[in-house]
This record gives structure tokens, sequence and C-alpha cells, in this order.
């Protein structure tokens, strides 16, 4: 095969066309009465075949071997190409139509000629924008008048129409140095080209007909619009022939023209579309090509692949999280190439025998054979060492996982095939967060890699647990959610307790062989069954998102106790044991998970993969035992709180009005660099949001006491506590009031002149008037109050809409921009042609993936170590 | 009047090398001259150098990653 080393873009000239053309084209008809192709006809055989068993009239071959052949259309009259009239028009702009030279002067000319010579490409720019001015012609005095395009391809010299033939006359008196100035190089373009007399004729393979079910041919769009062309061609001859008056010649040339331009482009601007008998626009040269369902977008960057499936996924929490769920039914489809050895060639026959799990056979020359009950028998004698067998996929098989949109390399993992019953892909929930996945009704495709390069290439590469850490922000990705943090969290608890007979379930669940003692008198705590799934060598220490959360609602305000911590939020490992501490999302949760990380990190793969399995099966059961509820009772606010709620809102009530009188007297404190408007618009949202703060911490420090006791309510708190969803501001919107609306991060401004809503006073500021919303979810809002929530709700929306939309484009042309760009053996950053991009990858040579949180290593950490 | 990008603080420092680094550099990092990424000769930040094509400039700026590094652009 020859390699391509360059390809250029050329016009086709009509000696070309005329030289590779196999036939004239001269009958618009295309079969006759009994179905065979017209002799000189659109369909003729010499221009290619496209039955089997037929041979090509010009290269005698069959229709795998014939390429196909152009054939040709002589036009009586030449009609412009529509794609090139914006080229001509420039032309005829800076040329004389009497002598042919450009309109400037000889010297301009021979300066332009020595700018030209020294690579200035703008010089043709130049020269039209100062051609085009002259009034008269420099070189024979002819005066000159104006050039129209009326588009696509409509000529006006001054108010006369000019046709084809006199613009070629024209275009073919201007001489060579003239066009050298306007850039054609002689050699490659002449402009009297882009004025067509004679039309290359695809090959019918381009065109194929087609027969329908019912016995009809029915002809390609292109061919349909050939038919036109000739017969339009067909009529001016004859009409030319009998000649007829000049009007009548004039507009079948222009419907020549008409075809012509549709044939290569059918949305031509300024020209209706030419249309089929059913009404549909036919799809020509141009549409063809262009757009999303053109073959450039369509055909060639975005191929269909074999040994690939694609299904909705459901959750499964007891397979691996390196497995995937396949149903019988893909797993029957989908094939693998395997080789027959002396080692496997009778578990082979026997299975050929007895099962139909293997498809095919293929002898060493590549031939394949489909086994069915007719050639069965035939293949068990046939087969030998050698041959290839293509089974449907197994247990154990490695496949490639994917979910749209394949942002980045963790959207494609490699997972080991488990068949189950159902129609669905089942995956383990952890993975959920690389792939972006939800259960909503979410497709993912499967890709079967059919070599064994491929194979271990995948599982070295792509395995889920190779891929704990992200190779973006060197940080956990694939990580419990909701449940299963809330899960951990419940069991690690310092309350939780489990009676010998529920420990012993979990036990088993885990696969612990060896019983640890009780801990807890006869029974045994949650942290010790916990610690059952740590290595033994495991050493952490570190304060849990329980702390964070505790500190931040003010219900914790003393300086950390470590270990001693009251709340039990400072999580101590020892020896791969949980001494103290709850474990939550900053142990197990994206970006942050200590533990996680550490797992991943300093253990082989495996380690995480079964730390999930065990976490999985534990937390499923104990979630179904304890059970964790959002009653409604549990937004059900003390009076404690209540008359507090009450007082801090009509003490926020009292304070908004003196703001409004000092801001009204302009007597208000202005913050620097602030207007006084701002500083008293900063002043309210200040306001509200410490008013809101203070009940937010009552609330938070009531519902606390409920976890953290010895006999916990598990509901919301568990998720707000543990980090696993949800935060105190939800709660508190529930169960105390809202605060104040805000729209750009400020009070809501526009709506109605000089008031929000029309409810309102005109020119009122105060705090109710301005969007502060007293009530609550669970009370429900009031009218107003409502229309404000709508206002901040709004915004919300939009902005994510925007964003979403805005930041996924944005992320396209960026990865685009750098896919093919790779670390080279010399760690420089090279393109695909080995062009340097930089001199260490990044800058500081760190493999993200391999990182701690970007960082090539943990300082603080490190000389912990070592003391 | 004329306005110095030198001394933007977003412009990081140019020199130009002489001939012996200029060996050494290529021969450090074993790579063709025609793969190294180009700067015009007309370029505010090299321009006062006169370069020639085919000279190398070295460039030290602030890498948010690694604090300082050095980059080599060939004159075009
Ligand atoms: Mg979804
Ligand atoms: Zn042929
Ligand atoms: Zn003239
Ligand atoms: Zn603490």
């Amino acid at each position: 095969m020859k390699k391509i080393h360059s390809i250029d873009f050329r016009v086709l000239d009509p000696k070309t066309i005329r030289k590779m053309s196999a036939i004239e084209i001269k009958t618009p008809d295309t079969y006759d009465k009994d179905g065979y192709p017209m002799d000189g006809g659109l369909m003729d055989p010499h221009l290619g075949v496209i039955n089997p068993g037929l041979r090509c009239k010009t290269c005698g071959q069959k229709m795998k071997d014939c390429p196909g052949h152009f054939g040709s259309i002589e036009f009586v009259r030449p009609v412009l190409h529509p794609e090139f009239s914006k080229k001509l028009e420039l032309i005829m702009q800076s040329t004389c139509q009497e002598c042919g030279r450009l309109n400037l002067p000889d010297d301009k000319l021979k300066m332009y000629e020595s700018k030209l010579e020294k690579g200035d490409l703008e010089v043709p720019t130049k020269i039209v924008r100062k051609a085009k001015t002259a009034k008269e012609c420099e070189h024979c005095k002819a005066p000159k008048e104006k050039i129209l395009l009326d588009k696509p391809t409509n000529f006006f010299l001054g108010k006369e129409r000019i046709y084809p033939t006199e613009i070629r006359e024209w275009i073919e008196k201007i001489p060579e140095m003239d066009l050298k100035l306007l850039g054609y190089d002689l050699e490659i373009t002449k402009p009297e080209w882009f004025i067509t007399s004679v039309l290359p004729v695809p090959p019918i393979t381009v065109r194929p007909s087609i027969t329908l079910e019912s016995g009809v041919k029915s002809e390609d769009d292109l061919t349909h619009k050939l038919v036109d062309i000739i017969r339009v061609n067909l009529r001016l001859n004859d009409n030319i022939d009998a000649g007829a008056p000049q009007l009548i010649i004039e507009d079948l040339w222009d419907l020549l023209q008409y075809h012509v331009t549709t044939y290569y482009n059918n949305n031509t601007a300024g020209v209706p579309p030419a249309k089929h008998r059913s009404g549909r626009a036919l799809r020509t040269l141009v549409q063809r090509l262009k757009g999303k369902k053109g073959r450039f977008r369509h055909n060639l960057t975005g191929k269909r692949v074999n040994f690939a499936a694609r299904s909705t996924v459901s959750p499964d929490s007891f397979i691996s999280i390196n497995e995937i769920g396949i149903p019988q039914d893909i797993a029957n489809d989908l094939t693998l190439p395997e080789p027959i050895t002396e080692a496997t060639i009778d578990a082979i026959k026997k299975k050929i025998k007895e099962t139909d799990e293997i498809q095919y056979v293929a002898r060493p020359n590549g031939q394949r054979r489909k086994i069915t009950d007719e050639t069965r028998d035939l293949i068990l004698e046939e087969i030998e060492p050698g041959f290839k067998i293509e089974r449907s996929l197994q247990n154990g098989d490695i496949v490639l996982f994917n979910r749209q949109p394949s942002l980045h390399r963790l959207s494609m993992m490699a997972h080991k095939v488990r068949i189950m019953d159902g129609k669905t892909l089942r995956i383990n929930p952890v993975v959920c967060k690389p792939y972006n996945a939800d259960f909503d009704g979410d497709e993912m495709n499967i890709h079967v890699p059919q070599t064994e390069e491929g194979k271990s290439e995948a599982q070295e590469l792509m395995y889920v647990q190779n891929n704990v850490i992200s190779p973006r922000y060197g940080a956990p990705v694939v990580v419990l959610e909701e449940d299963g943090v809330s899960g951990v969290y419940i069991l690690t608890l310092d309350s939780t307790e489990f009676s010998k007979d529920e420990a012993m379930k979990y036990f088993y669940e885990m696969g612990i062989k060896e019983l640890p003692k009780p801990d807890k008198g006869k029974n045994y705590s949650g942290k010790l069954i916990f610690s059952q799934m740590l290595p033994d060598d495991l050493n952490l220490e570190y304060t849990s998102n329980t702390c964070k959360v505790l500190k931040k609602t003010g219900v914790c305000t003393s300086a950390c106790k470590g270990d001693k911590c009251p709340y039990g939020a400072y999580v101590k490992i020892k020896d791969g044991v949980l001494e103290t501490g709850v474990i939550d999302s900053s142990s197990l949760g994206e970006a942050k998970g200590i533990l996680i990380d550490t797992l991943a990190r300093q253990y082989s793969s495996d380690v995480i993969e079964k730390f999930y399995n065990m976490v999985n099966r534990v937390v499923s059961d104990l979630l179904t035992k304890k059970g964790m509820t959002a009653g409604l009772d549990e937004y059900e606010m003390s009076d404690k709180i209540k008359k507090a709620s009450e007082s801090s809102i009509e003490n926020a009530l009292k304070e908004g009005t003196k703001l409004v009188k000092k801001y009204e007297n302009k007597t208000l404190d202005i913050i620097p660099g602030k207007t006084l408007q701002e500083s008293f618009e900063i002043g309210m949202m200040r306001l509200s949001a410490e008013t809101k703060e203070e009940i937010e911490k009552m609330i938070m420090s009531e519902k606390v006491q409920k976890v953290l006791g010895k006999n916990p309510e598990l509901n919301t708190t568990v998720m707000i506590l543990s980090g696993s969803r949800g935060s105190s501001t939800n709660l508190m919107n529930i169960a105390g009031f809202w605060g104040q609306a805000s729209v750009r991060e400020g009070r809501p401004k526009r709506g109605f002149k000089n008031r929000l809503i029309t409810l309102n006073e005109k020119d009122d500021v105060g705090l109710i008037t301005g969007g502060f919303i007293n009530q609550n979810f669970m009370d429900g809002m009031k009218g107003k109050e409502y229309f404000y929530h709508s206002m901040g709700g709004r915004q919300g929306e939009v902005d994510t809409g925007v964003s979403t939309k805005v930041s996924g484009y944005l992320y396209r042309r960026l990865a685009n921009s750098l896919k093919d760009l790779f670390v080279e053996t010399d760690r420089t950053v090279r393109t695909a042609s080995k062009n340097l991009v930089q001199y260490s990858y990044g800058e500081d040579g760190i493999f993200p993936m391999k990182s701690i949180k970007g960082k090539s290593m943990n300082v603080k950490k490190s000389i912990e170590k070592d003391l | 009047m004329a306005f110095d990008v030198k001394e933007h603080f977003l412009v990081p420092r140019h020199s130009l090398l002489d001939s012996d680094s200029v060996e050494q550099i290529i021969s450090e990092l074993g790579i063709d001259k025609s793969k190294l990424p180009k700067i015009p000769k007309g370029d505010p930040a090299i321009k006062e150098f006169k370069p020639k094509k085919g000279d190398i400039v070295k460039i030290n700026r602030y890498s948010p990653t690694a604090g300082k590094t050095t980059y080599y652009r060939i004159v075009d």
C-alpha cells in the first residue's frame, strides 16, 4: 500500500474532466422499459457496476474490483460554478472589461510585484481594494462600470446583465502577471475554469439506485439532479438550433444555472432549494459532506464499533467494585476469540458438543464458520490446534465500561464480567462518582477487548481498583456516597453495639475466620466490627467531618482535645483498630477521604477492593436493621427554639428599622470604598445572616445531642454530621426560617418601580419588604415570601442551565486541543508530530494520579513518620 | 511614552543564550532544533537583543506548580 504524503486541493480543469470521463452522458433517461440501463444514460454501465455478477464496460472488472468511473455532460452554454462566483466578482471588479488589465498604474503594479516576491500574502487583498475604486482603465482609458453580483450567480455590468460566455471572454483576456498579483498560479488554477462548460458525472457507486421491496426502482438524489441538468441542457440545445428568440434561450440558460447551482449546494442563499416529488428537499453534494449528519462528522469521525453493548444501569452492592453484572442476553451476543491448543482442544470439543457457548470456529487462514446444529458434527471433526474459536462472554472476562459524556479517563474503566439475571447492567454504587452515573434511567456501554494485549492493558491501566485516586487532583474518586457514608457513620458511633448473634452475621459477611473478643461485656461495638475491615498495620489520626460541623455550628467551642474528644469526633486508628472517633466523609468522602486515600496508596489494590466489598455488605444489612428515617416530627422544634426564633426575628426587624432610619438620615457608617447605599445593603444582608446563624446554631446543638447520646435518633442529623448529604443550612430552612432571599449576592432589587412586588409600599427599603423571609418550609411560606423565595430560586435555575452549557463546550474545546499530547521517554511533553510543548510535564514533572493532592509528597506526614 | 512590556509583571525575564550555551543546551536536551517551541524575531520581549534566526531564548518564569522554571524558545 502507498502512503499518502500530502493532499492539495485544486480546481478541476475541463481538459482533465474530459480525459477522465468514461462516456459522455447525453440522455436524460436512466433505464429503458425493460429495466436495462440506457446507453449514454446516467446509469450506463461504463460508469461502473453495482450489481454483483455484472462486469464494468470500462475496466471489465466485477463489482468488488471496479472503482467506478466518471462520465461527463457537455453544456451547450457555460454556467458559473456557484461556489466561485465571489472570486469572479473580485476579479472583475479589479480588472478592465476592455483590455483585461488590473485597474492600477504600471508603477503601482511593479511595486506590488516586488512585495509579492517577498512573500507578502496580503498583496491580492490590497490590490483588489485599490483597483475597485478606479473610474477608468489605467491602461486603455476605457470607462469602468460597476460590477454587481446578484447572489449567487447573476452578474450585472452597470445595469446590463452579463452572461457566463461574456465573463469567460473577459477573464481569458487578463494577462498572466495580473492574475498572479491577484493570487492565482496559472500552473494550478485558471480562473476561467470557474465557468463550467463540462460537468463531471460521478460514478454509479456514488449514487446507487435502490430497488424497493415492491420492485420499484428509486434513484439517488444526485441522479435526479443530473437528470434535470441533462434535460434542460437538451432543451436549450434544441431551442438554439431552432433559432428560438433570445428571451427564451436566456430563460433556459438561467434554468440550467439553477440546476447546476442546486446540484452543488441545495442550500445556496437566495435560491429556492430543489424539492423531491414528495416535497422533501434534495440532498446534493454540499449536504452530503456538511454538518453533523455529513460525511465527516457522521461517517469518518463517528464510527460504530463491533463487540459493544448498551443497556440501562442499576445498582448492586453485593458485587465487587470491579465487577459488572451483565445480562445473559448480552453475554450471548458478545464474543471473545480464543486459540485452540493441545491443552484446550478436548475441553473445547466437549463445549461445542454440549453447549452453545462457542459460536464460531475460524481456520488458521481466517475463514469463519458459525456453529449450528447442521455444522456441529463437521466442525467437531475438522478442528485441531491452530484453529480459533469465538466464544460467548463468561464470568471473569475483562470488559471496558463507559458512560457518556466521557469527560475524563475514569469515564471508561475496566471491569470483570459477572453474568446475572435481568436485563440491566449492574454496577457497585461506589463507581457512580467517577462515571457520574445515577439510576434514574442512565444507560452505559460495554466494549470487549479482543486481543491479549488489549485485555492486559485494560487490566493494568483501567481496572477500577487501580483508579481509586483521581488523576486530576490526586485524591479519591471511587468513593461511597450518601447511604454508604451514613451507614459507616452509624456503625462507628460510640453508642453502636451488637449482640453476639448480630456480630456473627457481620463477621460471616466479611469472611472473618478468627473471631475477635467482645469489647462491650458480652456485646461487640460497631467500632470493633469496622476494625475487622482494616489492615493490621494501619495507623492514622485526624479530625472527622463531625468535628468540623460541630465547630462550624458552634456546638463545640473548646480547643481540640484529640482522642479525648467528648463528641467522639477525633479518629484514631492504631494497628488496624479504630480506637476512637467516628468514620464519616472525611474518612470516606470524595477528594478528602483520608482512610480511602491511605488504603489505596499504601496497600496493594486488592485491599481497597476488599474493604469496599466488606463495607457494602455490612452497611446494607445495618441500614435495613437500624433504619434511617426522616420523620416530620424531626422538624418540629422545641418551644425554647420557637421562642428564641420569634424574639430574634423581632429583634432583627427592630435593628432593620434602625438601619433604615440611619440610611434615610444619611447617618449610617459608610464602609470604606462603598457608597452609602451599598453600605446600607451590606448592613441589611449582614443583619439577616447573623440572625439566621444564631438560630441555626441553636437548632443544631439540640439536634446533635439526639445523635451523639446513648440511644441515638438516626435521622437527617446523621447525614449532616457524617457529611453524606445536606448541611445545617438545609435543616435551618426546613425547621427555622429561610432568611434573606438573595439574587446575585445581594437583596433582590429588580421587579416593579421602587419596590419588589406590588404588595409593598413604594420606596420601602425595610427588611421584610426587601425580601426577608421569616418563615420555613415546615410551616410553609405566605404569599409575599413565596415570591421573594422564587426570585432567588430563579437565579439558581438559570445559573445551572447557563454554566453547564458554557463549561461543557469550554471543556470540549480544551480537551480536543490537548488530546494528542503525550509524555516522551525523555519526560518532555510533545505534540503528535513530536514538537516540544513542555520541558517537564506540568513544569514540575509530577504525575497527578500518584501525587498527594497535587504535591509530590506530604512533608508534614513524612516528618511525623520519621520522628 | 513608549510602553516597555518587559516592565510588566506578567512578562517573564527573557535572555539570549550565547552560541556556546546554545550547543550545550541542545546536547543536554538531546532534541532536534526544529522541534523546539518558537518565538518570532520581532517579539517585543526580545526585540532589543536583535536576535537572529536559530538563536535560543531562555525564559525564566514563575510556575504555579514548580515555583521557578526555565523554558527555551528558538528564534524563528
Ligand atoms: Mg441520570
Ligand atoms: Zn470499471
Ligand atoms: Zn483597459
Ligand atoms: Zn473536636
